[in-house]
């Protein structure tokens, strides 16, 4: 276990450190989420009268989601390179080098997350401590298993990545929009709402969405939890498995 | 250092279709050697190495790597050995100093331990002033050097490097070899090396391992192997085709021309005698040349073919 932490400590330095050094990256991931938040926003407030509350924790389900991606873009980065061939031959642990990725997007989502909470708050956000924090942690689960499957992406997409791009591109957009992230699927038809029931991801962000109006007990929350539990499980089973056939 | 026993490995393919690469290999190398391990392309050595550097693991046999088990105890050889992979090793975000410190923490030192061994191999390996660069804008030798110094962070006592050389300039892989050869003198590093250049193979290394087709063709030094497989080859022109048929006749050569081609174990001793004997025969000599083998010749005696025609860098 020490060794796990010692090692997810090293990966998570690693990829942090360039982002520590040219902060400029940094500050332009920052910026996407809110222009989401003040344009859509703004947007959405008068159309369908969703608040702050609704329109928050969903900007940060969908940069949970980007994040961990763009983790697996950077692993087959690393793969073709060689230098992800380098990083198997050494001792480190093979869990901590899925964790320790994935911690890096968190620590940006994190800082986002932060950001946009102070920036919503003198527009009506309501803060529900506990429920920011559950919510929080909820969706480090969650990336902890999306990172590890795209992972798992990146390393049977290899050389070519064809098949990386193919997913991301044509899977994750659909996914997103189906969850409700951005638009209520309430007032939608039943297909749709059926479809959204089929996606994980919707779940996850009805969790969110329950956190953040402080609803911290209830049925989202455990089916929400459950999901991503579920997708860390698969995701960390996938990614060691993966990493022990060679990659 | 490294001993294997029947060590293979099957690749599945589409349709239930199975490729054998590495069949059955059966390896001895002692610590302190330098052994170079030679081969054509799709010949098993990428994949054996690979093996032997735990990234993926045998179909069937064993493989003990500084006295691990790589199926049994794979995290106990990686802490042991050091790899330098055929790609670039360093990662395009990162900078040289910043990787040097990475992978000395991959393998436990502390961060002030890992910090003080990057800068050991920034000086070992003349890469100091460019700790604060990225990979991307170092040279080739220069990357390759970088490559080597984040194969030896953790000291190993046993370093595989995967095509150290190939694709540099003739001035950027004499400086590799210094490197490696100094690093030996150093440390007493076992170092096992792929590498598609014959000469260096030949002149670098204390033993020779030849792969071909999954299987080991022969093992020796570079000495042995021409000596016991291939032979001097001597070459005699004479002055018309008729003398050099008959030189062919006598000497047991091949005559083409006015040229006659031999092989002999040790052709600074065969020649004075050839030529006596074509003295007494009444052949007249024009011309007597005589070649030390390659190691391009022991690979065409045992497998008909050559290697320098198809080994090319991949």
């Amino acid at each position: 276990m020490t060794t796990f932490l010692r090692d997810t400590v090293t990966v998570f330095r690693r990829e942090f450190t360039p982002a520590w050094r040219e902060p400029v990256g940094l500050m332009f991931e920052m910026g996407q989420p809110l222009l989401f938040l003040f344009l859509f926003g703004a947007l959405l407030d008068g159309a369908v009268g969703a608040s702050w509350q609704w329109f928050v924790p969903g900007i940060l389900v969908m940069m949970c989601l980007t994040g961990p991606m763009a983790a697996g873009y950077y692993v087959l980065m690393e793969l073709v390179g060689g230098s992800m061939e380098r990083m198997m031959v050494t001792p480190l642990n093979r869990t901590a080098m899925l964790v320790g990725r994935t911690m890096k997007e968190m620590a940006v989502l994190f800082a986002q997350a932060v950001l946009i909470i102070v920036l919503a708050l003198p527009l009506g956000f309501e803060l529900h401590w506990t429920g920011v924090v559950a919510g929080l942690a909820l969706l480090i689960v969650f990336g902890v298993g999306l990172g590890a499957l795209s992972f798992v992406l990146a390393v049977k997409s290899a050389p070519d990545g064809t098949l990386f791009y193919t997913v991301t591109q044509v899977l994750l957009f659909p996914m997103l929009l189906l969850s409700g992230v951005l638009l209520p699927l309430d007032s939608g038809p039943d297909w749709l709402r059926v479809a959204g029931g089929l996606n994980p991801i919707t779940y996850i962000v009805d969790a969110e969405r329950a956190l953040f109006s402080g609803q911290v007990l209830g049925l989202p929350v455990l089916y929400g939890a459950a999901t991503a539990v579920a997708v860390a499980a698969l995701g960390l089973f996938l990614g060691n498995r993966t990493l022990r056939r060679g990659v | 250092m490294i001993h294997t026993r029947g060590l293979t490995r099957v690749f599945s393919l589409k349709k239930k279709q199975t490729v054998e690469a590495v069949r059955g290999i059966d390896l001895d190398v002692e610590p302190g050697q330098l052994v170079a391990f030679l081969g054509p392309n799709g010949a098993g050595k990428s994949t054996t190495l690979r093996m032997l550097t735990t990234l993926l693991p045998p179909t069937s046999g064993t493989a003990t790597v500084a006295g691990r088990d790589v199926a049994r105890d794979p995290a106990g050889v990686r802490a042991r050995i050091g790899y330098v992979g055929q790609r670039n090793s360093a990662g395009e975000n990162f900078r040289v100093g910043d990787e040097l410190v990475t992978q000395g923490r991959c393998y436990g030192l502390t961060s002030a331990e890992a910090r003080r061994r990057a800068g050991e191999m920034l000086e070992l390996l003349d890469l100091g002033p460019l700790a604060a660069r990225k990979p991307g804008t170092l040279s080739g030798g220069q990357r390759r050097r970088l490559d080597i110094a984040l194969g030896l962070v953790h000291r190993p006592g046993l370093l595989f490097l995967d095509e150290p050389s190939t694709g540099l300039d003739p001035k950027s892989r004499a400086e590799i070899w210094s490197h490696i050869l100094r690093l030996r003198e150093t440390y007493g590093t076992t170092l096992f090396l792929t590498t598609h250049y014959l000469e260096e193979a030949d002149s670098m290394a204390e033993r020779v391992i030849i792969i071909d087709d999954g299987r080991i063709i022969a093992v020796g030094t570079a000495e042995q192997l021409k000596n016991d497989l291939a032979g001097d080859r001597v070459t005699l022109t004479t002055h018309t085709a008729q003398d050099a048929g008959r030189a062919a006749a006598l000497l047991g050569g091949a005559a083409e021309g006015v040229t006659v081609r031999l092989r002999a174990a040790s052709a600074t001793a065969a020649l004075p005698e050839h030529l006596r004997t074509l003295e007494a025969a009444g052949v007249k000599v024009a011309t007597a040349e005589t070649v030390r083998p390659t190691l391009d010749d022991v690979f065409l005696t045992l497998t008909g073919r050559s290697l320098s025609d198809d080994d090319l860098p991949a």
